[in-house]
């Protein structure tokens, strides 16, 4: 009983090693066959349609939403110092430091990633990639390396476009609703959002999480099992897995950028 | 001066692990000849068939095509190889995003540099060949099994290959398309001068349009032959194939413990 609970963790251990092996390996290869994703950069364009514009909808509501949240909840909490006119600033920060890139990054993973795991998946299943294969045509450079460059590309453009939106949305509610004063609340947020300390970083965040992103889910989809519970289960790992490593990452990333600042 | 035989295998074995799939092939296939290659489910017709594509290699023995060595090759010459082969998988395996003109297009467009105008001449031309031509426009959930199955021998041979590979192309498929699909393999073969390779388990429609027979058990080659030869065969394993009979040397029960030590009933009489 015992020797086969010890059997059962060293064979998870060996499988989770060498599926961690396989990962960066397919990672390296998507970056060195590249050259297509630019040369022919239309490929590019087309997947940057289906991750990037198809998403607009989800990260610019939600944006909407989660920038009138932090107006509501900022005010309330800024008033009791009396410095509801700093309203702008808390917005704005919490906006492109931090639940941009990552709550962007989140509604990426699950709304992208999710669907091109599905996508590869099922070419895999149905033997798209094998036929490609066959006529000579490599895979990763005509398929999988596009859609990994678009998600890196559409992410930090999302997620600027969730922060804006956010700010918009704190405007809406600090400043039209409750009657915080407008030249204060722009003013503030110039003066205290600095370009390269908070949105310079946001960005590369954001990139940061468009690679991991997109890299798990095209890895998933290619070594998904060709079967309907395979591919399934694969778009499941995706969502959580790239969820979770966003939030990881996001700390490492925070802990480097911010740690003994201000 | 140019080998008769376009494909070449000897002495091939292949297992995934510690299980043998193929223990020692030996098969040709002559140039313009249809050859299939039969045997029950399981038996490793298809493994043969990527192996003689390059997609999987060898654990020993060799697979000649035109000459070369396929598992020897590196990516660069085995993709040079490929050009000059087809495939027809077993459910077509169309590009679902693209019309079935883009499918067929697909393959020109890559590797060639030809203007749209000469490529949808050379598309228009395959399809009206598997007599699809009016169903240019369609995407590939509009088609039927059968449809799916031609459009995609369309584009397996839109570069002109010298060779064709065939995974189970008449599984699935209507009695009509049957025929159709068997009737379209002898005559691009016949036409386009090519070599096909049919991995099948449908003997009937098999005999009608083939050249040689290889059959395959246990890994090895057990019976080849013409179709005349093979129907004339005595050997039991051709007789059950051919008959289509439950039980023979392919049993009909997987291998298990005896049924009444399975159902326990060993011991009741007692």
């Amino acid at each position: 009983m015992l020797r086969q609970a010890i059997e059962n963790l060293g064979n998870r251990t060996i499988q989770g090693i060498w599926r961690m092996g396989f990962a960066v390996r397919f990672f390296v290869t998507i970056l060195l066959h590249s050259g297509t994703a630019f040369s022919r950069f239309g490929l590019t364009i087309r997947e940057l349609y289906f991750s990037g514009v198809l998403s607009l909808i989800i990260i610019l509501v939600s944006g909407l939403f989660v920038g009138m949240v932090l107006g509501l909840q900022g005010y309330e909490t800024l008033q009791t110092y009396g410095a509801e006119e700093s309203l702008g600033i808390l917005v704005a920060l919490s906006l492109v430091r931090e639940l941009g890139p990552v709550v962007a990054a989140l509604l990426f993973a699950s709304r992208a990633g999710s669907a091109i795991t599905a996508e590869i998946g099922l070419m895999k299943a149905t033997e798209q990639l094998s036929a490609m294969e066959m006529m000579a045509i490599d895979p990763i450079a005509r398929v999988v390396a596009p859609r990994f460059w678009a998600g890196v590309i559409s992410m930090p453009l999302l997620a600027a476009l969730f922060s804006a939106m956010g700010i918009f949305g704190g405007y809406l509610v600090g400043v039209q609703l409750i009657g915080v004063d407008e030249g204060a609340f722009w003013s503030q947020m110039q003066n205290a959002v600095d370009f390269e300390r908070d949105i310079l970083n946001g960005v590369i965040k954001s990139v940061v999480f468009g690679v991991a992103i997109t890299a798990i889910a095209l890895f998933e989809g290619y070594d998904a099992p060709p079967t309907a519970e395979g591919v399934s289960g694969a778009t499941t790992r995706t969502v959580v897995t790239s969820s979770l490593a966003v939030l990881a990452l996001d700390f490492v990333l925070t802990a480097f950028m911010f740690r003994g600042l201000n | 001066m140019q080998n008769d035989n376009l494909v070449e295998i000897e002495q091939l074995a292949f297992g995934y692990g510690s299980r043998a799939i193929l223990k020692s092939i030996n098969l040709t296939a002559k140039r313009g000849q249809v050859v299939a290659i039969m045997g029950n489910s399981g038996c490793g017709k298809t493994t043969l068939l990527r192996l003689i594509g390059g997609q999987l290699k060898p654990n020993q023995g060799v697979v000649r095509v035109a000459g070369e060595a396929v598992g020897e090759l590196d990516q660069a010459g085995l993709y040079r190889l490929r050009r000059k082969m087809g495939m027809l998988f077993q459910f077509g395996a169309l590009f679902t995003d693209m019309s079935v003109f883009d499918n067929v297009a697909f393959q020109l467009r890559e590797h060639t540099d030809l203007p749209e105008d000469a490529i949808r001449d050379l598309v228009l031309m395959k399809l009206h060949a598997v007599g699809l031509r009016g169903a240019a426009q369609l995407m590939p959930g509009e088609l039927s099994g059968g449809m799916a199955r031609r459009v995609a021998l369309a584009r397996a041979i839109a570069l002109e290959p010298m060779l064709v590979l065939y995974d189970e192309p008449f599984a699935g498929l209507d009695p009509i398309a049957l025929g159709v699909t068997g009737n379209l393999i002898r005559r691009l073969t016949d036409t386009l001068g090519l070599t096909s390779i049919v991995v099948t388990h449908d003997i009937h429609e098999s005999l009608k349009i083939v050249d040689y027979i290889y059959f395959i058990a246990d890994g090895v080659i057990v019976a080849e032959g013409t179709a005349d030869e093979i129907r004339a065969s005595g050997l039991p394993f051709v007789h059950q194939f051919v008959q289509g009979e439950a039980d023979g040397p392919v049993p009909f029960h997987y291998p298990a413990p005896p049924y009444a030590d399975d159902l326990r009933l060993g011991g009741r009489g007692a």
